[in-house]
């Protein structure tokens, strides 16, 4: 049997801004229906290197391939979740979920809505305008919306970091409950360790300026995880380790943790 | 879970407050005139003249020759000074080289004081309907230009994000985001562009015209009557009121999904 081809496959990208060199000869392979977080400082690229799988921006050299196609530009196979929900004010709930429904796809749109809605657990919302919605239930909008177009790969970009941490908690269980109903593959950047540790089968940690892949920690813990499963906590202390906040003194060390829950 | 939207939240002030000052004023117009004769009729005539008067044009269907000439310039004017400025502001607001070729004309000619175009345009045109027409144009025309090129200018990069992650082209993301983000914009302007109206038509009827509410201001003046000029204010102001809080209206049927629309 061959190995099977990688779902999203980056290969030596690199791109810079100017004269800062933000992504350097850096490679990443993601397999089909798997989970995998970016974690790393603020500023390190990651975000960098999402909006390039997402084809929102070209990289410089080396490629991007998503199920074996090249990414030049936006593609419907790859679904984008930003930090904020950024639903379009002038739309209700419905019709923001069918805004990217090619029209091939309208002819069910409200059947899908319907579906849609119930998976992220907000039937009654479809009427509503996005400024009577709350975070998190904007956010989760903003997930169904990026459903409905049926990707094969959801990028998300510190999905959850903008809501309080019960409904971050909540949106990550419907996440997870959503990725094993439709085996999609997860490409997410993360602040949150615990976040990271909770959804995902690899967390890649990146490092340094230009970004290197400086770690990667495999998560070998079977689902449903609990939250607090010693396993969880000693790849924590990895993860510490790998980002070199381990040997820093316990002040700067309380300060990180605080900001990163 | 519903936030609590501004027209929910602010204790409305009853309605009737709103004509207590107008109630106000035509206490102390009686009192001035027909009261104390302190005014006398040929300076300010009385409530009870001017309400005579107002029947008396209305009667003999005067009145209604003069508000419907007046009406439809100012519904001419408008429709093509919007539709004329719909056309420019979004090509200007969406692309900078129609800004750099068309803005800065746009912008010297907006200086040019009404009343400064009415005998270029009398002179040009003659003194049909055109002139007039023309003049509200340019009148109606630059309150939405300026504020629909504002609008679209407004546009958020983060949902034109969002409108390119769904792989749609140029034309897509101007029709189904550029635009309808300025379009709040667009029906502010169109209000003010009312208003301007009204004001560039009494501008045109005031100095060549034979019906019209501005000829029935110089009328009254030319033959002493100030009663019937105080009508054709009152008319005025009327009309004025009315258009705006029809296009308010309007507004807020389109645009319930603002919080501005949902107020008020």
């Amino acid at each position: 049997m061959t190995a099977a081809r990688p779902t999203i496959h980056v290969e030596r990208v690199a791109r810079r801004f100017g004269d800062a060199a933000v992504l350097h000869d850096l490679s990443l392979d993601v397999r089909r229906s798997q989970i995998v977080s970016l974690i790393g400082p603020s500023g390190c690229g990651k975000s960098t290197l999402l909006r390039l799988i997402a084809g929102l921006d070209r990289s410089d050299a080396g490629r991007v391939e998503v199920d074996g196609r090249a990414i030049t530009r936006p593609d419907r196979a790859v679904g984008f979740m930003f930090q904020e929900p950024r639903l379009l004010p002038w739309l209700t709930v419905r019709d923001n979920i069918v805004f990217g429904l090619p029209r091939a796809m309208r002819r069910h749109a409200d059947e899908r809505v319907g579906q849609l809605l119930a998976q992220v657990q907000l039937e009654g919302a479809r009427a509503l305008w996005p400024r009577q919605l709350s975070g998190g239930m904007a956010q989760r909008v903003a997930l169904a919306r990026c459903l409905a177009v049926e990707p094969s790969v959801v990028l998300l970009d510190e999905p959850f970091s903008a809501v309080d941490a019960l409904t971050r908690m909540v949106l990550q269980e419907l996440l997870l409950a959503i990725w094993q109903r439709t085996q999609l593959t997860l490409l997410l950047v993360t602040h949150d360790l615990d976040e990271a540790l909770y959804l995902s089968d690899r967390v890649v940690v990146m490092l340094g300026r230009p970004a290197a892949l400086a770690a990667e920690i495999a998560v070998d813990v079977p689902r449903p995880r609990d939250r607090r499963a010693p396993e969880l906590a000693q790849l924590r202390g990895r993860l510490l380790e790998a980002l070199h906040l381990t040997g820093v003194d316990e002040a700067t060390r309380s300060t990180i943790s605080a900001s990163d829950t | 879970m519903l936030s609590a939207s501004a027209s929910q939240g602010a204790r409305r002030a009853p309605l009737w407050l709103a004509g207590l000052v107008p109630l106000l004023v035509v206490i102390a117009w009686y009192a001035a005139t027909s009261l104390t004769g302190r005014f006398l009729p040929h300076q300010l005539p009385s409530p009870g003249q001017v309400g005579a008067t107002a029947w008396q044009l209305a009667k003999d269907g005067e009145l209604t020759r003069h508000v419907l000439a007046s009406i439809s310039r100012v519904l001419a004017g408008f429709a093509l000074g919007s539709a004329l400025a719909i056309v420019l502001g979004t090509l200007v607001g969406l692309s900078r080289t129609a800004e750099a070729l068309i803005d800065p004309t746009l912008q010297v000619v907006r200086n040019v004081p009404s009343l400064a175009w009415v005998p270029f345009l009398l002179l040009w045109m003659g003194i049909d309907e055109a002139p007039k027409i023309v003049l509200i144009t340019i009148g109606a025309a630059f309150p939405v230009y300026l504020n629909l090129v504002a609008g679209i200018r407004q546009t958020d990069r983060a949902l034109l994000e969002v409108g390119q992650v769904f792989g749609l082209g140029r034309v897509a993301l101007v029709w189904r985001i550029v635009l309808p983000s300025a379009f709040p914009y667009l029906l502010t302007g169109l209000r003010i562009a009312i208003g301007q109206s009204w004001m560039f038509l009494v501008a045109a009827e005031l100095i060549a015209s034979t019906r019209g509410l501005g000829f029935l201001l110089i009328d009254g003046e030319s033959t002493a009557r100030p009663d019937i000029m105080v009508v054709g204010i009152l008319v005025l102001a009327l009309l004025g009121k009315l258009s705006d809080t029809a296009l308010r209206f309007a507004a807020r049927r389109i645009v319930r999904w603002s919080d501005e629309g949902a107020a008020r």
